[in-house]
């Protein structure tokens, strides 16, 4: 091998080298190209319920109501007959069977809607209005192209004959697809159609409050103490070592330590934002303490001989100086701890938020879920309209993340100051 | 009434902080003596002696009150007549008379349950009444003194500023309490569950059934059930499967965290690492739940498919879909530490290696990387740790069976997995099936506190080296 083709040689490998560097990267850019793809193609439809325009008589006869009810006689009235009356004219069917398989194309909540159609106005009696009501799941999922409709019947949630009605109502405009109100304000339902994530963003946000207000402080002064005030010695050692510790013990561990101790020794309620609040404080507290002590680090020494030189205590320059000139930084470690704590999903399985709640909680000592949760529970219902409602919880999880981590980042660069 | 205490107790110290401050401004005007601090310091002096003995006598008031009030009254049912055989019922039973004290039970009532209510009643009102009156004396004891203290002309900034510092170092200390609480609650429960199975079982049995453990009193078990359980517990699947998802993880995570971090630290322009590292730094921010549901349900089933038109069977639970998804979610972790850990190596080493001719690509292979090595496998150390304690991936996308396999294309289960299977759900506590959970947590504790541990030494020492 001549000098030149060794030059070559290796030249070749220096390019091969780099490509191998890009090509990692690429990779890796990739990855979460595609997996913010597939969330997005799967979950983008599900802010849209599908709907059935039905008109809707309130005949006299079968109400036991008159005009202008007061609202408990017509939350305690049963439209269940007015209901039926009117869905079996949605389409001109034969017989009892096809009026059933008719009715299934309506969501569990139609009697429900129609209620509240007459809650708004309640001298609806003799008259017909136009409802739009929510369709089945199954309908749900046809119309938004989610289910194939060329399989054979007996392979399909579908028959033949609510398919043709399906074609009957898309000919004649009948079906449409609206806002999806549920899926905002509805806890959980073991319908697609109905299910929603209300309780579940209610649960998420009480959680992290709580870890918020019991994570922050004792973080803060933590670091204050660890950074400015602790002598060297053994005990602070121990202290860092075991700081450094906790933030890498797995999430799944704290879920033990809630479930013992939180749950079977203090006996606070089960499946509640208090207990999930208090195990997302004490694993995000390692987490915060570590940006914070680095922000307090950061101010240079200066600021605060400067102040012990003009005659302030120790106290006075930590808490006058170090700490408000330290904030910027601390508050982004706090904020992006949070985030971590907002998708956390394996402590609170352990402490029970895996239970079905349909309520939305009213106070963070109810039964409740979150939004993690919520994405774990779905995913493992077979129907299929939970897919994208998965999807879609997971769209809301991760934009409240971005939000979070966005506004770490500005505050951080809008803030902090650049000590040279 | 906690509440309304806290209520309370928050306008006493207000009040007090602006009658300390003026009582100062007058005793100074009067009497002509110069304070020792600022009036306000007068009022935070008083404004904290009034408030944290109370509102540490409280916590730990109410934190042991329900345990105290429960054994009390179960006491006193058995004592009526009650009669329950284990825990769970006595639980019931207590459950079942506090609802009635609060006017939500609408069961039969018996006279022992009616006997027991009212003695709860009784009881709630007395812990009630004496946590109160036992507050005030606090509060009006502690006033005294700080008043006293305050009359003398105390230094009281200096008293401020020492109080608040041992507030500090208690702050610090939560950590401490956490990793004791930690500690105690694993060993507390596993000690039970070593109690009935022999660790060694545990640790070197090949078989993992909790199903098989019906039996709920641990003790009072016969021979064959006892032969029985011998054998369900056994670890090494779990460990088996755990570091085989583990080690497909790493297969993906090192090669591409490893150049990546390379590229940025030393090709990269300014420009593409400013957009590329945030980029990549995604990955470690989704949150698991995410990626559990992408391998569930779009790369298991892709290779599923794949498989099925090679030939093959692919579990849909598949090994090999969990750690690549485990794999890509730890990439970050290995490229931002071991790119932190290259821009490290001092520049001479680097314009040593340029000056005797080596090209770029020789300099890092022979020169960067012999250099960073330990900081490399310190970050590659941290990523297994993250590995073997990720929960949500491997509960979605990998089985749920023990299976001793090195078969990628097989469903195995993993330590976090079990865990979570065996603890969802209705529990019984005292049974070895709950207790094994505890002891599994306790192995995986151990198992990322010595990964930590030696991968924290590698990269400090590494540090020092360079600092």
């Amino acid at each position: 091998m001549t000098k030149e083709e060794r030059l070559k040689k290796r030249h070749r490998a220096e390019k091969r080298f780099r490509f191998y560097g890009l090509t990692s990267i690429f990779v890796a850019l990739l990855f979460v190209v595609i997996l913010v793809q597939n969330i997005f193609s799967k979950g983008s439809s599900a802010f849209k319920k599908t709907v059935i325009t039905t008109e809707v008589f309130f005949d006299q006869e079968l109400l036991e109501i008159q005009n202008g009810a007061s609202q408990e006689e017509i939350m305690e009235a049963d439209f269940y007959d007015i209901m039926i009356e009117n869905l079996i004219k949605a389409y001109p069917a034969k017989d009892r069977d096809e009026e059933d398989e008719l009715l299934k194309l309506f969501s569990g909540d139609a009697e429900i809607e129609i209620k509240k159609a007459f809650l708004n106005d309640n001298n609806l009696i003799g008259k017909t209005i136009t409802l739009d009501l929510t369709a089945s799941d199954d309908i749900d999922q046809l119309h938004k192209g989610n289910y194939p409709r060329d399989l054979p019947e007996e392979r399909r949630r579908i028959s033949d004959f609510q398919l043709v009605i399906y074609d009957y109502f898309v000919e004649n405009k009948k079906i449409n697809k609206n806002f999806n109100n549920y899926f905002f304000n509805n806890g959980d339902s073991r319908d697609p159609e109905l299910a929603g994530i209300g309780g579940a963003l209610v649960g998420s946000f009480y959680s992290i409050l709580i870890c918020l207000l019991l994570a922050f402080p004792v973080a803060v002064l933590a670091s204050i103490y660890l950074e400015e005030f602790a002598p060297k010695n053994k005990i602070t050692d121990f202290i860092e070592i075991n700081i450094n510790n906790l933030a890498a013990v797995p999430s799944i561990v704290y879920g033990l330590l809630a479930l013992q101790i939180l749950l079977a020794t203090i006996q606070l309620p089960r499946s509640t934002p208090l207990v999930a609040g208090i195990t997302l404080a004490l694993m995000t507290l390692p987490r915060i303490i570590i940006p914070c002590r680095a922000s307090l680090k950061a101010v240079p020494p200066s600021i605060r001989e400067g102040a012990l030189a003009v005659g302030a205590s120790k106290f006075q320059s930590v808490f006058h100086h170090v700490v408000p000139l330290a904030l910027p930084g601390t508050l982004s470690g706090t904020i992006i701890g949070l985030a971590q704590a907002l998708g956390e999903t394996a402590p609170l399985i352990l402490i029970g938020m895996v239970a079905f709640v349909v309520d939305i909680p009213s106070s963070p000592v109810d039964p409740s879920s979150s939004l993690p949760v919520q994405v774990y529970l779905w995913s493992e219902s077979a129907e299929r309209g939970f897919v994208e409602k998965t999807s879609a919880t997971i769209m809301m999880l991760l934009s409240f993340l971005i939000v979070m981590n966005f506004i770490a980042v500005y505050l951080r660069q809008k803030f902090e100051k650049r000590w040279n | 009434m906690n509440i309304v205490l806290i209520f309370l107790i928050t306008i006493f110290s207000v009040s007090l902080f602006f009658y300390g401050k003026s009582k100062t401004k007058t005793i100074s005007l009067k009497d002509n003596i110069k304070l020792n601090a600022l009036p306000k310091f007068y009022g935070y002096y008083l404004v904290l002696w009034c408030s944290i003995p109370a509102l540490v006598f409280l916590l730990v008031w109410s934190l042991f009150e329900p345990v105290i009030i429960k054994s009390i009254i179960i006491e006193t049912a058995a004592n009526q007549g009650a009669i329950f055989s284990d825990k769970n019922e006595a639980n019931l039973i207590y459950e079942k008379i506090k609802a009635i004290h609060l006017g939500t039970y609408f069961g039969d009532i018996d006279s022992i349950l009616r006997e027991s209510a009212l003695a709860y009643a009784k009881f709630i009102n007395l812990f009630t009444n004496s946590k109160v009156v036992l507050i005030f004396g606090i509060i009006i004891a502690s006033v005294i003194y700080s008043l006293k203290k305050i009359k003398n002309n105390n230094k009281a900034r200096d008293d401020v500023e020492v109080i608040l510092k041992g507030l500090l170092f208690v702050s610090s200390l939560i950590a401490i309490l956490t990793t004791l609480g930690i500690i105690f609650s694993l060993l507390f429960e596993s000690i039970k569950f070593f109690s009935v199975i022999n660790i060694f079982d545990y640790l070197f049995g090949t078989n993992w059934s909790p199903q098989r453990a019906f039996v709920r009193d641990a003790s009072s078990i016969t021979a064959a059930e006892f032969e029985e359980l011998k054998d369900a517990f056994g670890f090494i699947p779990l460990i088996a499967g755990t570091s085989f998802i583990a080690f497909i993880a790493m297969l993906v995570a090192v090669p591409i965290g490893l150049f990546s971090g390379i590229y940025m630290a030393e090709y990269a322009s300014i420009k593409v690492r400013r957009i590329s590292k945030p980029i990549i730094e995604i990955l470690a921010g989704i949150p698991t739940v995410v990626y559990g549901f992408f391998a569930a349900l779009t790369v298991g089933p892709f290779f599923r498919q794949v498989g099925e038109n090679l030939g093959l069977t692919v579990s849909s639970e598949s090994a090999l879909a969990a750690g690549l998804i485990m794999g890509i979610m730890i990439i970050p972790y290995v490229s931002s530490l071991s790119d932190d850990v290259i821009n490290s190596v001092p520049q001479s080493l680097r314009d040593g290696s340029y000056a005797v001719g080596a090209t770029k690509s020789e300099t890092i292979k022979q020169v960067v990387i012999p250099a960073a090595l330990p900081g490399i496998i310190g970050s590659v150390l941290l990523a297994v740790s993250r590995a073997i304690g990720e929960t949500m991936i491997v509960v979605m996308a990998a089985g749920l069976a023990a299976n001793l396999t090195i078969n990628p294309l097989e469903s195995t289960t993993t330590i976090t997995t079990q865990i979570v299977m065996i603890l969802v759900g209705d529990q019984e506590f005292d049974s070895p099936k709950t207790q094994s959970a505890f002891a599994l947590g306790l192995t995986l504790f151990i198992a990322t506190l010595i990964l930590n541990y030696i991968a924290q030494r590698a990269v400090k020492k590494y540090r020092e080296k360079y600092d």
